[in-house]
């Protein structure tokens, strides 16, 4: 239910140096949520050209309706057609998670990288700084800058979001690059007479590229749970515009004569969490064993 | 480093007011807009000064357990506050026994045989409650279980308070105690599980083994306590983000604690309010961590002789 569980976890297994027998193979379940995952990121990117109902034209005389061959997962209350809207309101799942951890990673991950590898004053005050921050949850912060900083749009809860997610990639991204930048390959390089650039970007980046991976996915699951508890709370994206987190909250008031519509796009969100998790898990103990090897 | 994060959260607690479009006071005052309702609003946050000494104003208000008077309610801040506090301190209390008396023994049993059917089943159950949002968890049990089992006090404004009716006041926080719970349980079970399987292969535990200690004693007396630092660094941060995540499960079932104000504040722009709660929310959060940092350096001393 929370994701921070993960990130903690990555953090501590990035700093210990154990290295648990796990299964090498990425598994069939694997490959089965990678397949899930893309037809939800082909469905979200295609929508407009596949064969979809209009996901805001209302039908008055078929609200309420069951799943039918017409409309596969039933109608909602202004008889707009629940699986185009499932479909449609991924768009804003996915947006908002990748626009906000572009900024996240661009600014969290080389700045992460730089006070892993340069150490010294630049690092203790960044990092300092960095876990004030990281004291309190994103949550807290993100719903009070966007209660004050109206008219919301999409935009801003990318901003908003991103910003704070800047802390957590710095401190998974300085831990794991702390470890890499003690190994003997790297101070073989420092001492051949590399470049701080050339180590970076040949040593250290491929390395903790990996790891920053296998967090990317659970940063994904967190950011679509936090959009889902936003539009909860009527900070998302305007009605009628679809959003997972917005058909689950608009069906709450009418839960006992269209559960359905409280069910589909409920699974369609778990499913997709379930797996971002698991990818991210799978990953994380792939590239530890591979690295045990080396 | 606690003075510096506070000072970092009244800060940004403190410029909210800020990102306001426009002239904060006619947004903030909204329907009671009178001249002398502004000139209160004006002295109240300095809003005629310059920014700076408009924050030592407003830090020296709050000082002195001043956060402002809704314009809205008309009651202070602090007031309604005030009164939210308790409910929320009863749910994070219940919840957090349920999550504790629930994770620590099923931990062990999956620890005492790793890739067993039992700890199978249960690592998969709780990897599939990982992915499942608070939010969900609420409409679902609401819809399944709540609606055809009648469990009282659930739904709109069914709240009853400690005060009047305490068998009814447990009804009714019945159903968010246990989602809470379950999203503290689902953490807990995996990072006491992962430690006791390591713990246990520590020597110190085959040396008690082979005194002939029962498996019962050397699960709670030798390796729950070396094993619970990782739990309880995580359960510092989960109980603070409890403050925060139960917000959405507050507001979904009507239980009027500071996320439940919070949320009927935003939908009212009553600004004063839902500045009021981000800054008392944030330091609660901050002081919680920093109680628990201090829980694990008495667990285990070689931390801070590190």
């Amino acid at each position: 239910m929370s994701n921070s569980y993960f990130v903690d976890e990555l953090v501590e297994e990035s700093t210990t140096q154990t290295t648990p027998e796990r299964k090498k193979r990425l598994g069939v379940l694997f490959w089965i949520c990678v397949v899930w995952l893309a037809l939800n990121v082909l469905g979200a990117i295609f929508a407009n050209v596949l064969p979809l109902q209009d996901p805001l034209y209302q039908n008055y005389s078929i609200i309420n309706a069951g799943p039918s061959l017409h409309h596969l997962f039933g109608t909602d209350d202004l008889g707009r057609d629940i699986f185009s809207r499932i479909v449609f309101g991924s768009r804003v799942s996915i947006e908002v998670s990748l626009g906000s951890l572009l900024i996240g990673f661009g600014i969290g991950a080389p700045l992460g990288m730089l006070a892993a590898y340069r150490r010294g004053k630049f690092d203790s005050l960044l990092t300092t700084f960095m876990y004030m921050f990281l004291a309190f949850p994103a949550i807290i912060a993100t719903i009070a800058v966007l209660s004050f900083w109206t008219p919301r749009s999409l935009l801003k809860i990318i901003i908003v979001v991103g910003v704070a997610s800047i802390p957590l990639v710095y401190r998974v991204i300085r831990t794991a690059t702390m470890n890499i930048a003690t190994k003997d390959y790297v101070i073989a390089a420092k001492v051949q007479g590399a470049t701080d650039w050339r180590i970076m970007g040949r040593e250290l980046l491929p390395n903790v590229a990996p790891i920053g991976v296998s967090f990317l996915l659970i940063g994904i699951a967190s950011v679509i749970t936090l959009e889902g508890s936003l539009a909860f709370l009527g900070l998302s994206v305007n009605p009628p515009t679809p959003s997972w987190g917005n058909m689950i909250n608009e069906s709450r008031t009418i839960l006992q004569q269209n559960p359905w519509l409280a069910i589909f796009p409920s699974l369609a969100l778990c499913l997709f969490l379930l797996c971002l998790n698991f990818i991210g898990d799978r990953l994380r103990s792939h590239f530890e064993v591979t690295e045990g090897k080396l | 480093m606690l003075m510096g994060i506070i000072i970092v959260i009244t800060v940004g607690a403190f410029y909210l007011i800020h990102l306001l479009p426009g002239d904060p006071a006619v947004i903030i005052l909204g329907t009671g807009d009178s001249p002398a309702n502004k000139a209160k609003l004006y002295a109240q946050l300095g809003l005629n000064k310059p920014i700076y000494e408009q924050y030592f104003v407003w830090m020296k208000n709050i000082l002195h357990g001043n956060l402002g008077t809704s314009f809205i309610s008309e009651t202070p801040v602090w007031t309604t506050i005030k009164g939210a506090i308790p409910i929320d301190l009863e749910l994070m209390v219940i919840s957090q026994i349920l999550a504790f008396a629930a994770a620590i023994p099923l931990a062990m049993r999956s620890a005492k045989k790793p890739d067993g059917p039992l700890d199978r089943v249960l690592s998969a159950g709780s990897f599939t409650l990982l992915s499942i949002p608070a939010f969900i968890a609420i409409v679902l049990l609401v819809l399944f279980v709540a609606i055809d089992l009648g469990v009282p006090h659930t739904g709109p404004s069914s709240y009853v308070s400690l005060g009047s009716d305490w068998i009814g006041n447990l009804e009714s926080l019945a159903l968010p105690s246990f989602v809470l719970a379950l999203g503290s349980f689902v953490v807990y079970y995996r990072v006491l599980r992962s430690d006791l399987i390591a713990t246990l292969q520590e020597e110190f535990i085959t040396m008690a083994r082979s005194k002939g200690i029962s498996q019962r004693r050397i699960m709670w007396r030798h390796a729950l306590r070396p094993s619970s630092v990782a739990l309880l660094g995580t359960a510092g941060v989960n109980i603070g983000g409890l403050l925060a995540g139960g917000f959405i499960v507050q507001y979904l079932l009507d239980i009027p604690g500071l996320g439940y104000t919070l949320i009927s504040a935003i939908g009212y722009s009553d600004y004063l309010v839902v500045q009021g709660i981000v800054l008392v929310v944030a330091v609660g959060v901050i002081l919680i961590n920093f109680t628990f940092d201090f829980i694990i350096n008495i667990v285990d001393p070689r931390i801070s002789r590190e």
